[in-house]
């Protein structure tokens, strides 16, 4: 354990200080990260008045605190795993990854969190400006407010679990970028990302109540933008682990098919 | 104007024969195309189930919109995009130089030397959209409405091309320019929607500071008959001078420019 320790530390330096370099990006990424939601709340704000004031019991502030949240939730859980592998595998960067004496997966999830810890300043600043720019209401009752970090955890944990496990599709695949198309489509629907989950048409959200996808954005971003009763908290939980579990399982499993069938292109 | 029409077909004739030694990426490109084109359409779908109107805009003249949107969309990153953006590399690396010496306009030459032929499928997809709208609408616009669209949709894109042609130009004094054309592509894509659902600051932003009404909204309206000609006069004005004002700007430039080659 306190190797892991050793190693997480001298990762996360060493991905900080890669980071540190692009201080322009961070700019643009400020701009690209809260244009989404302000199109979102906007469009939905406009159905909302258009209609007397409330849509499927969202008011334009409302809406408002929905889309930050997600924006929020989105940020903290989001990955960029795909587009590394599919690179990796094709041009041979595996091998000497596989050469450490460490599983792979601990440095990704490391430069994941530096590059989530060195942007929060500026997704705080995005979340201030959307806020105040759309008159946000939060509504959330304190009990919600305090699960919401938990429950965002197990929303990283989950959603970079399967899309690790999914990006080891290009140990089979060489071109994967339709399918990582696919599934970004799929996951901006069906996890809330896009609209609220109740505005779905009744067929899909049928759907996505046995898909793993609403935990990782949806649930979340509702514990902070209106709160959910105790009986919903409890379920969402338990659904964050069930799926966490069949992650795992399924990890390990295509990880170890994946290896076998790796021989380095170019390498 | 002949010499240059021969040019792009040139330019566009040698990037069709690159492309097409790689057939299987035409199935590629046109899922891709499909992807984003069916998502947007269903974003679209999902809003009218819950309205008739959108800041009065209904569902069929939304979707003249979204096909005036992939037209411009496509048009823009099929020539205008990838010249710029190799103009840009072409100044840090040096190579610009080359351009300048052939005996053509080196704006033009530019603007135009690289094309990514597949980004046609957005233009064909965008027009089909356009003629689904219409036959949905069940009304033909009128030969002054086409006159009104067709000039609008130049303007627009003059306007977009004079922008992203004066961003491309700083980079003669700016080296890292290329990250400001990515926050123009995302702008780019607020224009899915008409600029009057925005608030008052964004839908300023999306008119004076990134033209994107100008590009879509405003050709939409000419198209589904809600253009003044207040509207119509001032963006062909506004084209005009921003078309002259890069240009100009692009000449300062060019003086400026003392390659980094030699």
């Amino acid at each position: 354990m306190r190797y892991l320790i050793a190693v997480y530390r001298q990762q996360l330096k060493t991905a900080i200080a890669e980071q540190l370099q692009y201080r322009a990006a961070l700019v643009i990424w400020l701009i690209e990260v809260a244009l989404g939601p302000a199109v979102s709340i906007s469009v939905w704000s406009t159905v909302a008045r258009n209609e007397g004031g409330e849509v499927n019991g969202y008011n334009p502030s409302g809406f408002a605190a929905y889309f930050i949240a997600t924006m929020l939730v989105n940020y903290a859980t989001q990955t960029w795993v795909f587009w590394e592998f599919s690179r990796r595998v094709r041009e041979g960067e595996f091998s000497p990854l596989l050469l450490r004496p460490l599983h792979p997966i601990h440095a990704d999830i490391a430069q994941h969190l530096a590059y989530k810890i060195l942007m929060l300043p500026v997704i705080g600043l995005v979340t201030l400006l959307l806020w105040l720019a759309f008159h946000a209401g939060f509504t959330p009752s304190p009990a919600s407010l305090a699960t919401f970090l938990p429950a965002l955890l197990l929303a990283f944990a989950l959603r970079f679990t399967l899309e690790w496990t999914l990006a080891l599709l290009a140990f089979w695949l060489t071109q994967v970028n339709v399918i990582n198309q696919l599934y970004v489509v799929v996951v901006l629907f069906l996890s809330g990302q896009l609209l609220p989950l109740s505005f779905l048409p009744a067929p899909l959200q049928a759907a996505t109540a046995w898909l793993p996808f609403q935990w990782m954005v949806a649930f979340p971003a509702q514990l902070l933008s209106t709160g959910l009763s105790a009986q919903s908290v409890v379920a969402g939980f338990l659904a964050q682990l069930l799926w966490l579990l069949i992650g795992l399982g399924l990890l390990s499993f295509t990880w170890r098919r994946g290896l076998k069938r790796y021989t380095a292109v170019g390498g | 104007m002949r010499t240059y029409l021969r040019l792009l077909w040139t330019f566009f004739r040698v990037s069709l024969l690159g492309e097409l030694a790689y057939r299987a990426s035409f199935w590629l490109q046109v899922a891709e195309s499909l992807i984003d084109l069916g998502t947007a359409l269903a974003f679209v779908g999902v809003v009218f189930s819950y309205t008739r109107a959108l800041n009065g805009w209904s569902a069929d003249e939304l979707l003249t919109l979204i096909g005036v949107y992939f037209l411009i969309g496509g048009a823009i990153n099929m020539i205008i995009m990838p010249g710029m953006n190799r103009l840009i590399e072409q100044v840090r690396q040096g190579t610009l130089d080359y351009v300048l010496t052939k005996p053509e306009d080196a704006q033009l030459l530019a603007s135009i030397q690289q094309i990514d032929i597949w980004k046609l499928l957005d233009i064909l997809l965008g027009l089909a959209l356009l003629a689904g709208a219409t036959l949905w609408r069940g009304s033909v616009p009128g030969p002054l409405q086409l006159l009104a669209f067709a000039l609008t949709l130049l303007a627009g894109t003059v306007i977009i091309y004079s922008f992203v042609l004066f961003l491309a130009t700083l980079s003669f004094w700016y080296v890292r320019m290329e990250n400001i054309l990515v926050i123009f592509e995302s702008m780019y894509e607020a224009g899915r929607w008409p600029v009057n659902i925005y608030p008052g600051w964004l839908r300023a932003i999306l008119t004076f500071v990134v033209p994107v009404a100008f590009a879509v909204t405003v050709p939409a309206e000419a198209l589904t008959a809600r253009l003044t000609w207040l509207v119509l006069a001032g963006t062909l004005l506004l084209a005009a001078l921003a078309l002259l004002a890069s240009r100009l700007f692009w000449r300062f430039a060019i003086r400026y420019y003392s390659g980094a080659s030699s």
